[in-house]
């Protein structure tokens, strides 16, 4: 292939990818409210199309056309990074993950990953947890005293989990000896094969950190709506709060990619085409995210300082230890 | 910023239009991180002057205003204040109305302690309860309209008796109350009780003494969580309550947990009396039959020339209650509500001032909150269960 040939297959690639990235994160937003709503004997949204499945785009709609309030005493520089920080680098994270096998098209084998970097998985924890920097940056910038203590939450937060976070995938990494993504979807090529099997502990613990990276309850302390009434973006409004919103979900469906190429076999499966397993896996890891947020109540600040350290760090470590024991001995 | 014993602290100013302070409360907190160092409560945002109104207005027009105090609890507070001009008149009720105000009232409590259970776990972040919550409410809700027409503010009680007599399925809607509650407050126990996070959340949280509690003046689950025996219901039997089986529970510590495990209790307690008060209600008229101080029946006013005159002076100039004072207290979902009522003999109270359980014992909050951290104060002012409207009045 040519110079410009593979710059125009990787622009198309990237342009489809966020796309597809943007569309999911609409219709995540359906799910959950679809789901949360069954969950609590509602119907949901179904006025906007069949099912409400328009419901996302009028959604949208509502939000661009809302006026864009800046208050008076926020740092205006940071106040309008902060938005972006939280959002690129959540799309960031899809440039490593591999959507399924190599496939011919027009005469050409295309590649199903923007580009399966050979350190993919350092990548990926390397940009999400980028993300952090927007939420700390719009709670500082805001003016809000409200906003001020969601954006404090959030950076003990992150110093809390991020470390178990790191290691609970250390242990997959141990026995596969590889960070490059798509490579690890090709060690899981059968089902007992999935890493999920040869690291359960691993894979808890990195649901449960998934969870706290992205702000989702039971650790949704950055903009506990009870507590802080929105958190570190209580003062955006249209599409700054969009993108924040936006951001939230595309950092939710990066964790669930993760998770199904890491644990859960990335898009191997029989008889269905790989790119129709992979969005069923991650729709299922969605689901049960937007299951606990239907369930359980939040953690207070110390408490999840706590469970981080105490909990999650120490059975970490172990996790490692016990796996290199195990594999490399 | 600013400085207060050494430290900084920062001032975070929480309602009045705040998600979980229930309404216009305002609380300024003195942060030292997220550490509450001083809690002062602001309230009057919702004053609407109930008390002073009611000196200028006939006695059965002050019913409607009682309902707004306790909006979640209309019928105990439309029972506080017939009680009241009942013994200011030295009036007796037929059995039947005693036990329909047993069973209604009773109802109410559970209907508020309903939305307080799904409120009060909503600030914690169990947002499911709230709908789960007041998916049962509505039975209660739906028997309020059966009964007088409206779903909160139901103005059913009269002076004298009911509005109207009970509806015909009256005992069935109850019925089916009674059959369903109990399994549900099952399922919300497997919610939250199981919950770890529910309970380390609320355990060991906002706690307060016996002592300090009484010395409070507390009333209500939150007096008895703290393990002071006092229910209105025993210690001042109204209603005919000492005719009925039923048990006061208690807490240990005082904390938040153990005020949510006595509201849950007392759900299941209610339902008992309200089995009890089914099965034993006479059939009979349902309102007393005293000329000039209670509307007559409407058929003897379009037949019966005495009747229609009652029915007009009633209407338009009230009934004028010998002088004196009286002091009514009921126990209401809240706590001890209680109506002074002082009459100069004219047909409107001189004076009528009510003890809000809800006032008094938000009083206790700096007492509960200071020292321990800002997520506790949602958990706490949850746990007091106030209603603006009856703290403000």
């Amino acid at each position: 292939m040519s110079y410009t040939e593979i710059m125009l297959i990787s622009s198309i690639k990237v342009i489809v990818v966020v796309l597809a990235v943007l569309t999911g994160c609409a219709y995540s937003t359906w799910l959950e409210r679809k789901l949360v709503g069954h969950f609590q004997h509602r119907i949901g949204p179904n006025v906007a199309g069949p099912f409400g499945l328009l419901q996302p785009i009028a959604d949208a709609i509502k939000l661009v056309f809302k006026e864009d309030i800046v208050p008076n005493n926020v740092e205006r520089i940071t106040y309008a990074l902060a938005p972006i920080v939280v959002f690129i680098p959540a799309l960031l994270s899809f440039a490593v993950v591999p959507f399924g096998d190599k496939v011919t098209m027009f005469g050409y084998q295309i590649d199903m990953v923007i580009s399966d970097l050979d350190i993919g998985v350092l990548f990926v924890f390397a940009v999400t947890s980028l993300g952090v920097y927007g939420i700390v940056l719009a709670g500082w910038s805001s003016g809000s005293k409200y906003s001020l203590l969601g954006g404090v939450r959030s950076s003990a937060q992150m110093i809390s989990y991020e470390v178990a976070y790191g290691l609970s995938i250390i242990g997959v990494l141990v026995i596969a000896g590889t960070l490059s993504m798509k490579e690890l979807v090709a060690q899981q090529s059968s089902f007992f094969d999935w890493f999920i099997f040869r690291q359960p502990v691993g894979f808890v613990l990195y649901v449960i950190c998934a969870i706290a990276e992205t702000n989702r309850a039971p650790f949704d302390l950055p903009e506990a709506e009870s507590e802080l009434v929105a958190g570190y973006h209580t003062e955006y409004s249209s599409m700054r709060f969009a993108m924040f919103f936006i951001g939230e979900y595309a950092n939710m469906l990066a964790v669930s990619c993760v998770a199904t190429t890491i644990f859960l076999g990335g898009w191997q499966g029989p008889l269905l085409p790989p790119i129709i397993w992979f969005a069923i896996k991650v729709a299922l890891f969605m689901s049960f995210y937007i299951w606990l947020r239907a369930t359980l109540p939040r953690l207070r600040y110390d408490q999840l300082m706590n469970f981080g350290w105490k909990v999650l760090f120490p059975l970490a470590l172990l996790n490692v230890m016990v796996t290199a024991l195990i594999y490399r001995l | 910023m600013t400085e207060a014993a050494g430290k900084k602290t920062m001032t975070l100013n929480m309602g009045p239009q705040h998600p979980a302070t229930h309404g216009v409360l305002r609380v300024e907190l003195e942060l030292d991180g997220e550490t509450v160092v001083k809690a002062t409560p602001h309230v009057g945002y919702l004053h609407t002057g109930i008390e002073k109104t009611a000196e200028s207005k006939l006695y059965y027009k002050v019913i409607p205003m009682t309902d707004r105090m306790d909006y979640l609890a209309p019928m105990s507070n439309n029972l506080g204040f017939c009680l009241a001009v009942e013994k200011l008149l030295g009036l007796e009720m037929p059995e039947r109305v005693v036990y329909a105000r047993v069973i209604l009232t009773e109802l109410t409590r559970i209907a508020s302690h309903l939305v307080w259970v799904g409120t009060h776990a909503l600030d914690l972040g169990a947002m499911s309860m709230l709908l789960y919550a007041f998916r049962e409410r509505e039975m209660i809700l739906d028997i309020y309209e059966a009964c007088s027409g409206q779903r909160m503010m139901s103005t059913y009680f009269r002076i004298g008796g009911l509005a109207y007599d009970l509806p015909d399925d009256f005992e069935k809607r109850v019925k089916n109350i009674l059959k369903v509650i109990p399994e549900r407050l099952k399922d919300y126990e497997r919610l939250l009780n199981d919950n770890k996070i529910f309970r380390s959340r609320t355990i060991g949280v906002g706690v307060i003494s016996a002592e300090d509690a009484i010395n409070c003046s507390l009333s209500g689950p939150c007096l008895r969580g703290s393990g002071v025996n006092y229910d209105v219901r025993k210690a001042n039997p109204y209603c005919g309550y000492d005719k009925f089986d039923f048990e006061v529970p208690l807490g240990k510590n005082g904390d938040v947990y153990d005020r949510y495990l006595i509201r849950m209790e007392e759900m299941r307690q209610s339902l008992r009396i309200v089995k009890q008060a089914l099965e034993g209600m006479p059939p009979g008229p349902y309102r007393v039959h005293a000329p000039g101080i209670v509307l007559p029946p409407k058929e003897d006013v379009l037949s019966k020339m005495e009747s229609l005159i009652f029915h007009f002076k009633i209407i338009t100039e009230g009934f004028k209650p010998p002088r004196g004072a009286v002091y009514q207290a009921i126990e209401s979902p809240k706590g001890e509500l209680g109506y002074y009522i002082s009459s100069d003999g004219t047909n409107k109270p001189h004076r009528m001032r009510v003890r809000p359980p809800s006032f008094i014992n938000l009083s206790a909050l700096p007492e509960m909150v200071e020292g321990r951290l800002m997520a506790d104060v949602i958990a706490v002012i949850g746990s007091i269960d106030i209603v603006l409207g009856e703290v403000d009045r």
